[in-house]
């Protein structure tokens, strides 16, 4: 154990520390199908939830009867806004500062709300009480465009007639719920006034769906004897549910126990409170039974937070020689029924300030207006940090327009206009202060390594040949350059229904040298019990082997914020390098001790404490952790443990060049990636293996957001994409070659250096499929045009263009 | 997603299984591979009381290959099509559109029966058999009986088969040497229905032409054909587009379904043509 024999660099390999490509510890269970998800806990007695669903996206709703579903046997009860009203909890606050029904209470306002909750002793049984609840409706206009919505007569939100005060200020209309204003209009307008050349055009991000593989569910268990709550979730934030729990049902949050276990993906979906939380808990108290919901994957779809929907009409002035003076921004956000959108308190729009992008822009204004339409609530954070995704793409797209106006080459308007290395720490226009980038370096890295001359020259004699009539197909090559804004956050700007933001990790070392580590997130895929063990390992030298990692459990994980915007690493990840340096601290003065020196007197050695100048004469952190319970060392308490509670100095921005090379037929509006590049930068790198797993599968939810997945309404608010038969969810045969890359520019601020990269793989990746789109059909007119690509729209485009005549 | 209830049926021979079609009449349906039946009943756009499960009974199994006629029992699988190398031999135009339906999960279980019994005008294999001259062979209690795939399809759903009868049997007559085949489809994503598709035969001074997914029906074009035959292949594709009435869905408009119907007609001659003769 004590070899002396192996260098430094060995014994460091031998932990398995940050650097290492590390073989996720959680795969074991997950390939043998020896995972636990919510759908997989039984326990006994315990009866089933499921919704009666509005066929309608606005109706009264005129009568709710019980009585054919109560007769069938096997049905326990059938709860509706009238039995939650006694209680308080027919409706619900969500976490953008709104609040919305729970169960319909009077009417619905989006196809699929729920209406009535029926509880049964099996989930068959449940299927078949909610066909025999017979709902009279009365149908109401239907909204579907947010622009209609802010000229209409017709009031979606009847509770809130009369209220000219909103969450966020003031509401213009009675379907406006805020407006947001970041940056200076007046200067921006004088700018853009007195510009050389402005380029305008609306971009327009359409609405989606996280889709995560296992849908969102529950299982409320209450304990009438212990008086005791136990609430099983596929819970993005275990501890903040607890809160939120504790706070509207009025149990003490002593007495409520949160468990999110093995979670099968969540990309947003599941940060947010659904009816079938707040339904199964009372079903629960109400029964004495513990009671399941798990929602199907239509009701995923269709109710469950949706992501996007923004319109962007945007403004960007430049002298004629390209150097961007001014960028304006004016945002219609479509949030459905109610304002469910996860956003931190003060930020409606969340980051979509970070719109500046990656462009040193000195003067800057945006504003967003929030809509409610009859469309599901949410606009959640779909695998990216609060609408980092929305800002990414508007200024992606916004420089490729104003590439068009100047008649220049993209690549070369984005160098130009770069914030440059020096410049960091960077003060946005926008109202942020970027830690550290290099953009020039990655960018010209990425060029090179596509061959970007070489691929502009094949796509002009492809451009030639097509006009020859040699080949109807067009090569496009879609640029991005995106700047991501994550790790929420500092809690003196962020907070979560008044929780700050930090996150925390409390580590344990066992006496024979192994340890347990608890942490406030929660994994969801991403591989946390490999990468935080690792960020342990380097920091106290003993083998990421030998940590185990357990997060989720609210009664023994410390208070955290949870997993979402890439806030993992950033924060929680801090935490764990500070509660390992306290544990080291301590260690060292232990070693001291055993040593016979001063404390000063050691030095840290990857995996010891060794007396400065005599390496031979060390403690190695083994030998340390069994002293730290069986020896009294005066001054010293027993023990070797540590909590922290990281509340970070600022975001981090992580940042990368992405490059797409297309072939597109132009006859069928089919497509094909014929290349995919992909340099991140998210400063230091724990993982190296899954660092690449994550931008597989980030590159692959972004192809498939900008080449198809949508969730579509007809004029009546018929969910149009319901099912993954017209939701884009693509197969290995749909996906393509990645070839991935990095640059490593630390921050700053973060104990590590880490900046966080699960995210932005989905940013980067939506707008260099949609310029290389654009970029294949812009030497024939095309300046811009809607996701998704898909091949209806695609061939319309051609079909626009003369491309079929 | 969970069906109502309902009694299940795995009878053994084809006599057993009308007989019990005979004693529930509407209240049962026969159940193949169950890759539309089964998520139509989930959603509860089907429910029946009985379902009669076709798995145990042998005499619905079985690809004969003989010199002038192939005989495909109605339970066989896509996956059988495909790996079939007899059956390649005869007539490649099945596997090669096998290939296209769904994915390798789903065609272990899809059977060429069910594909072509439903009536579905998203499935692939009534335009195929339209294309080939397929003949159905039916079970009733009256007996049996033989339909053209070209005469079975009705309406979206709708075909000649009684609900009492059971496909049993698809015979497809082996096209002469000299004659070239092609399968040309435009799908979203693997495991989609066909935006458009295109089964092609030409050769010897024949040609035969049908379409999927464009219609209520599979739709066999005889003018098409005829054109083709001729060796006009603008004047196929015309006759075809008059024939047939594609509807907008979440896979484009009806402009656009039209255009790339011809495309993918284009260039199912263009392939057929190229393994003529």
């Amino acid at each position: 154990m004590n070899d002396q024999t192996l260098t430094p660099e060995e014994r460091a390999a031998n932990l398995k520390g940050m650097g290492c490509a590390r073989k996720r510890v959680e795969d074991v269970r997950f390939t043998q199908g020896k995972g636990n998800y919510v759908d997989d806990i039984k326990l006994d007695g315990m009866l089933f939830g499921d919704f009666v669903r509005s066929p309608y996206a606005h109706a009264r709703v005129v009568s709710v009867n019980k009585e054919a579903a109560l007769a069938l046997p096997g049905v326990v009860a059938v709860l509706t806004a009238e039995d939650l009203a006694p209680l308080g909890l027919h409706w619900m606050p969500t976490l953008a500062g709104d609040k919305q029904m729970v169960l319909a209470d009077g009417k619905v306002l989006f196809q699929g709300q729920e209406v009535a909750y029926v509880v049964a002793e099996d989930r068959y049984i449940a299927a078949d009480a909610v066909e025999l609840v017979e709902v009279e409706y009365e149908e109401l206009p239907v909204l579907t465009d947010p622009f209609e919505a802010l000229k209409s007569d017709v009031v979606l939100r009847e509770d809130l007639e009369g209220q000219t005060e909103g969450a966020h200020g003031p509401r213009k209309h009675h379907n406006h719920i805020f407006t947001w204003e970041q940056g200076d209009k007046d200067a921006t307008e004088a700018v853009l006034a007195e510009a050389d050349v402005v380029a305008e055009e609306m971009v327009y991000y359409h609405r989606t769906h996280p889709c995560p593989l296992e849908t969102c569910g529950c299982v409320a268990s209450m304990d009438k004897v212990t008086g005791k709550l136990t609430l099983y979730g596929t819970f993005q934030a275990p501890h903040a549910i607890r809160t939120v729990v504790s706070l509207i049902s009025g149990i003490a949050e002593h007495n409520i126990r949160v468990i999110s276990p093995d979670i099968g993906g969540g990309f947003g979906n599941k940060v947010g409170a659904y009816a079938g939380y707040v339904c199964s808990v009372v079903a629960s108290i109400v029964t004495g039974k513990p009671v399941k919901w798990v929602e199907d994957r239509m009701e995923n779809l269709m109710t469950t937070a949706f992501a996007r929907d923004y319109w962007m009409q945007g403004k960007i002035a430049a002298t004629k020689d390209g150097k961007i003076t001014g960028l304006w921004c004016h945002t219609t956000a479509d949030h459905g029924g109610f304002d469910a959108c996860a956003d931190p308190t003060k930020f409606p729009a969340g980051f979509m300030n970070i719109c500046t992008g990656s462009y040193d822009i000195p003067t800057a204004y945006l504003a967003v207006d929030g809509v409610y339409t009859n469309k599901a609530p949410g606009g959640v954070a779909y695998r990216c940090s609060f609408r980092v995704t929305e800002a990414a793409y508007f200024i992606e797209r916004m420089i490729e327009v104003l590439a068009i106006k100047l008649n220049m080459d993209a690549a070369e308007l984005r160098r130009i206009n770069f914030i440059k290395a020096d410049q960091f720490p960077y003060q946005s226009a926008l109202g942020w202060e970027y830690d550290s980038g290099d953009y020039h370096t990655a960018w010209d890295k990425a060029l090179k390594a596509v061959d970007y001359e070489g691929l502009r020259a094949e796509q002009a004699q492809r451009i030639e040949d097509f006009k020859a009539g040699k080949t109807r197909k067009l090569l496009g090559i879609g640029l991005t350059h995106f700047t991501e804004i994550v790790g929420a956050g500092p809690v003196k700007n962020c907070d979560i229904l008044g929780l700050g933001m930090f996150d925390s990790c409390e580590i344990r070392i066992h006496p024979t040298g192994s340890a347990i580590a608890r942490l406030g997130t929660i994994s969801q895929g991403q591989g946390h019990a490999t990468t935080f063990a690792q960020i342990i390992a380097s920091e106290i030298g003993l083998p990421a082997d030998d940590i185990t990692l357990e997060e989720g459990d609210t009664d023994t994980a410390p208070y955290g914020l949870g997993t979402y915007g890439s806030r993992s690493t950033p924060v929680a990840g801090a935490a764990t390098a500070m509660a390992a340096r306290k544990i080291r601290a301590k260690a060292q003065m232990i070693a001291a001790y055993l040593l016979e020196v001063h404390d000063d007197d050691v030095e840290w050695d990857v995996d010891r404490f060794a007396v400065k100048g005599a390496p031979e004469r060390f403690k190695t952190m083994k030998d340390i952790a069994f002293a730290a319970y069986n020896q009294a060392i005066p001054g010293l308490e027993p023990g070797l443990e540590a909590v922290s509670y990281y509340d970070p100095p600022n975001m981090t921005y992580p940042f990368g060049a992405y490059i797409c090379v297309m072939e597109i037929d132009v006859d069928t509006g089919e497509w094909e990636v014929r290349q995919f590049y992909a340099l991140d930068d998210c400063g230091t790198r724990i993982n190296p293996m899954i660092i690449e797993g994550q931008v597989h599968g980030g590159v692959t939810e972004a192809l498939a957001i900008a080449m198809g997945q949508e969730i579509a309404y007809d004029d009546m608010g018929n969910v149009k994409t319901g099912t993954l038969m017209d939701f884009f969810l693509p197969t290995a045969w749909e996906t393509p070659n990645y070839t991935t890359d990095h640059t490593v520019t630390p921050s700053p601020h973060h104990p590590i250096g880490a900046k966080g990269v699960g995210e932005s793989p989905n940013v980067g990746g939506v707008p260099a499929f949609s310029n290389a789109v654009h970029d294949a059909f812009k030497p024939f007119g095309l300046v811009q045009s809607h996701m998704p690509h898909d091949h209806w729209r695609i061939w319309k485009i051609a079909s626009g263009l003369g491309m079929h005549g | 997603m969970i069906p109502a209830g309902f009694e299940y049926h795995r009878p053994g021979d084809i006599a057993s299984a009308i007989g019990i079609l005979q004693e529930h009449g509407d209240e049962a349906r026969v159940i193949a591979g169950g890759h539309s039946l089964i998520p139509m009943m989930k959603l509860r756009m089907a429910e029946m009381g009985h379902l009669v499960d076709l798995q145990a009974i042998e005499e619905l199994k079985g690809i004969d290959i003989g010199t002038d006629t192939v005989s495909l029992g109605a339970m066989v699988t896509q996956h059988e099509l495909i790996t079939h190398d007899g059956l390649a031999k005869a007539i490649p135009l099945i596997r090669e559109a096998a290939l296209q339906i769904a994915d390798p999960q789903v065609r272990y279980m899809g059977t060429v029966g069910g594909n072509v019994a439903n009536g579905d005008p998203g499935n692939d294999m009534p335009g195929l058999m339209q294309c080939l001259n397929a003949v159905f062979e039916l079970s009733g209690p009256d007996g049996s009986r033989s339909v053209a795939a070209r005469d079975f399809y009705e309406a979206a759903y709708f075909t000649a088969r009684e609900d009492e009868e059971i496909l049993t049997r698809i015979a497809i007559p082996v096209p002469g040497s000299g004659v070239g085949q092609a399968y040309e489809k435009q799908k979203r994503k693997i495991g989609d229905y066909a935006t458009a598709a295109a089964a092609v035969m030409v050769g010897n001074g024949t040609a035969s032409v049908a379409m999927t997914n464009l219609a209520d029906t599979p739709v066999w074009s005889e003018s098409a054909s005829s054109a083709l035959a001729e060796g006009n292949v603008e004047g196929s594709v015309a006759a075809m587009l008059g024939d047939i009435d594609p509807v907008a869905d979440n896979r484009g408009p009806v402009e656009f379904k039209k255009h790339v119907a011809a495309v993918m007609l284009r260039r199912a001659i263009d392939r057929a043509q190229s393994r003529a003769g």
